[in-house]
């Protein structure tokens, strides 16, 4: 079922964060791990034989996927977007910083 | 006194974080007088809620005139007051710090913006009544603290905010499956409309499976062990007053509030959750205290204590008596003022010696006498020495459990408290009392903005215990019991207030 | 013996020079008619912001932020921000927050639904703005080297 592979989406970029060792690869498991999420969400307001929720002059209601996800999913997707954008700037920075991408290198803080 | 301002504890802070945003490198000063002003109107409006809830009981506001369940409602009760108040108080007091503090940092009004769209944020997950509103203010507010812990780019900030961020991240992710399983078992989001609709559809495993996806992440924003690795970092290497603030008040807005409110009102407590809150809750305390022994480094020690006090609010909150709950929102208040208060200090030293090392500090109090002595009144009133307000929260604490016959539990959180006390003691020898090291001969005190908010926050942390004086615990921690008491009757009080 | 030019090859420059203009002026009309078709103002927003940052791209650094500087991106993004608070502080004063005060028209025209081609407008600055003015942060951090 479609559920079952947004599943396996998600615990591949889970995956990634917890194992990888360089830290662009991690963002792109965060990525990854977001997007499924996102995937997921939107296909809970699948009806069946649905047709896109625009309402156009000569178009009835019935019959239409759930709109409400949608635009919810919109948000998701940008707030997605500012975490990915700000991870990204301090990875560039920690580069600068430690001379290195590997995160096994970057542990200046113990206990 | 209208129901219109509701919306203004959002307003103000993006209002004034954008404005800041747009001319704050332009006019200098800007920043500090308007921040400063935000901060001081959203504390005298959460004020003036108070008498407004008492006045009207739970206000409801449409926003954009549209009624919920269609649309999104922003909801006024006694608990929401309540931690207006703690938020806005520590945020005063911490914006009144910073304006002589962040003058050692570049860039003083990208600080201020930054701080303020986390407030906007965490007011809007105290005010909203909608569940996937909840979910945008907590990412704005969790994308603003990952900004602000990477403040000053130094090597340990960006390594911490780098760790906080991911973490934050996935714990945001399972929050936002946790809404969509919610959502397509109920086809609605509003909190009241899933609350009425869950008690007519009853329980299924679907519930459980939700419950769990909420506990891991909002237990994550909350720093619950096992979900706490990311506050030891995060913590001590943020400036001062965003440790104050992260400490201090967002973990509780963001994560143990959000967890009241869905728990109790909107999926209903059971008592298989009430036993999984209280374990995780004398797990972190025990955990925190333990590991709060060992260390040197004087914030990464009161990050531990955060974890460890953390779990005492959730063990009280857990126990779902009204005795029990009323003791962890106390403590929650309490904790707020002094742990802020602890933190505050720690920043004075810093910007005083220049270092967090304990083993490198000694009898700081002769020569900055303000920090010394509040820092002593904040330790002892979070080890719970009488009459300062800790011991009141405490004693409740283990009262409430002894009520609840849950005995073992009770005697766990004496011995933590003794331990507690005694990783205290050890700051205030370490740092406090004893010889003036040579290095440190020629610090002085710290300029007035700190000074002022350190005596303001421990004169609350002295007068706490006044809280549960009849007259006053009524209006302020009772009622907020009371709604979380209410539980499933919340849909009912919701909708019938809707005018 | 040819001198190092910013940006690509010819043949990229001259297709910029063709589409980027039509790129823009796509980009305008998804914000403008959020209210009738699939889009709005985060869509729009970006691909606004991809023209620039195509301008960057095939032309180099200096050209590009000749057209559009950092403190200029700056003022957008605030605007942005304001406009879209100051219409829902507007609708605050009159009734409730975000209300739909302006005459709402015929429906499925473009002047029509109140005050979201507003919001939708003032959504899209600072989108645009914001991810052009990361997208330079970015690569200035990169291209200064060993900067602070």
């Amino acid at each position: 079922m479609i559920y079952l592979m947004c599943f396996s989406l998600f615990s591949i970029g889970i995956y990634c964060i917890l194992v990888k060792r360089n830290l662009i690869k991690i963002i792109i498991g965060l990525g990854i791990a977001e997007y499924a999420v996102n995937l997921f969400f939107i296909l809970l307001g699948y009806r069946l034989r649905g047709r896109a929720p625009i309402l156009a002059q000569d178009q009835v209601v019935e019959n239409m996927v759930d709109p409400l996800p949608q635009a919810l999913i919109l948000t998701a997707i940008v707030i997605g977007l500012a975490v990915t954008v700000l991870v990204v700037a301090i990875a560039l920075r920690i580069y600068e910083k430690y001379g290195t991408f590997d995160i096994t290198k970057v542990k200046k803080l113990r206990g | 006194m209208k129901h219109e301002l509701i919306p203004l504890f959002v307003a103000i802070p993006l209002g004034s974080a954008f404005l800041i945003s747009l001319l704050g490198k332009r006019l200098k000063g800007l920043a500090d007088t308007l921040s400063n002003l935000a901060t001081f109107s959203l504390l005298f409006l959460s004020f003036l809620s108070i008498t407004l809830v008492k006045r009207l009981g739970v206000v409801v506001y449409k926003v954009g005139g549209w009624i919920p369940p269609i649309g999104i409602c922003m909801v006024l009760d006694s608990l929401t007051s309540f931690m207006l108040i703690t938020v806005n108080l520590v945020a005063f007091l911490v914006t009144v710090y910073s304006i002589s503090y962040m003058e050692r940092y570049t860039s003083k009004w990208k600080f201020y913006t930054l701080f303020l769209l986390m407030l906007a944020g965490m007011d809007g997950v105290i005010v909203t009544g909608d569940l996937f509103n909840l979910f945008v203010f907590l990412e704005i507010a969790s994308i603003a603290s990952y900004a602000l812990v990477a403040f000053g780019v130094e090597h340990e900030e960006l390594e911490a905010s780098f760790k906080y961020t991911v973490m934050g991240s996935v714990a945001s992710s399972f929050i936002l499956i946790g809404i969509a399983l919610l959502y397509s078992y109920t086809s609605s989001l509003n909190m009241a409309d899933i609350s009425r609709v869950l008690t007519e559809k009853g329980n299924s495993r679907i519930l459980s499976f939700v419950s769990g996806l909420f506990i891991m992440g909002f237990g994550l924003k909350a720093a619950l062990v096992p979900f706490h690795a990311w506050l030891p970092d995060a913590h001590p290497s943020a400036p001062a007053p965003i440790s104050a603030m992260l400490s201090g008040v967002l973990i509780k807005a963001l994560g143990v509030y959000a967890l009241m409110r869905i728990f109790f009102n909107v999926l209903g407590i059971s008592s298989i959750l009430s036993y999984m809150l209280m374990s995780l809750g004398v797990i972190s305390m025990v955990l925190g205290g333990l590991l709060a022994l060992g260390q040197e480094d004087i914030k990464r020690l009161f990050a531990y204590s955060s974890i460890s006090q953390i779990g005492f609010v959730v063990l009280g909150i857990g126990m779902g008596t009204t005795l029990g709950i009323l003791a962890g929102l106390f403590h929650l208040f309490n904790h707020a003022t002094f742990k802020s208060l602890l933190f505050l200090n720690s920043g004075s030293i810093e910007y005083a010696t220049g270092t967090r090392d304990l083993r490198k500090m000694g009898g700081l109090t002769a020569k900055m006498p303000v920090t010394g002595y509040s820092s002593l009144i904040g330790s002892m009133s979070i080890s719970g020495i009488p009459p300062l307000s800790g011991f009141w929260s405490k004693l409740l604490i283990i009262l409430a459990a002894i009520e609840a016959k849950h005995f073992i539990f009770a005697s766990i959180a004496v011995l933590v408290s003794i331990l507690t006390l005694a990783y205290y003691l050890k700051v205030q020898r370490l740092a406090f009392f004893g010889e003036l090291k040579d290095s440190l001969r020629g610090i002085k005190e710290v300029p007035l903005t700190m000074k002022l908010s350190m005596i303001a926050l421990s004169i609350i942390c002295i007068f706490g215990g006044l809280l549960l004086v009849p007259g006053i615990q009524k209006n302020f921690l009772s009622s907020a019991t009371q709604a979380l008491m209410n539980g499933n009757n919340y849909a009912q009080i919701i909708f019938g207030s809707i005018k | 013996m040819k001198t190092e030019e910013p940006g690509m090859s010819l043949i990229v420059k001259t297709i910029t020079r063709l589409t980027v203009g039509l790129i823009l002026l796509y980009g305008i009309y998804i914000v403008t008619h959020g209210h009738l078709s699939p889009g709005g103002g985060f869509a729009g927003g970006v691909i606004i912001a991809l023209s620039f940052i195509h301008l960057m791209l095939a032309f180099g650094k200096e050209l590009a932020l000749k057209k559009l500087n950092q403190s200029l991106s700056s003022l957008f993004e605030g605007f942005g921000a304001i406009m879209f608070l100051t219409i829902a502080l507007i609708g605050f004063v009159g009734g409730y927050f975000f209300l739909n005060f302006i005459s709402k028209g015929k429906p499925f025209n473009l002047f029509s639904a109140g005050i979201i081609p507003l919001c939708n407008i003032a959504i899209c600055f600072k989108v645009g703005a914001g991810l052009f003015a990361v997208f330079v942060a970015l690569t200035l951090l990169r291209m200064n080297g060993k900067k602070g």
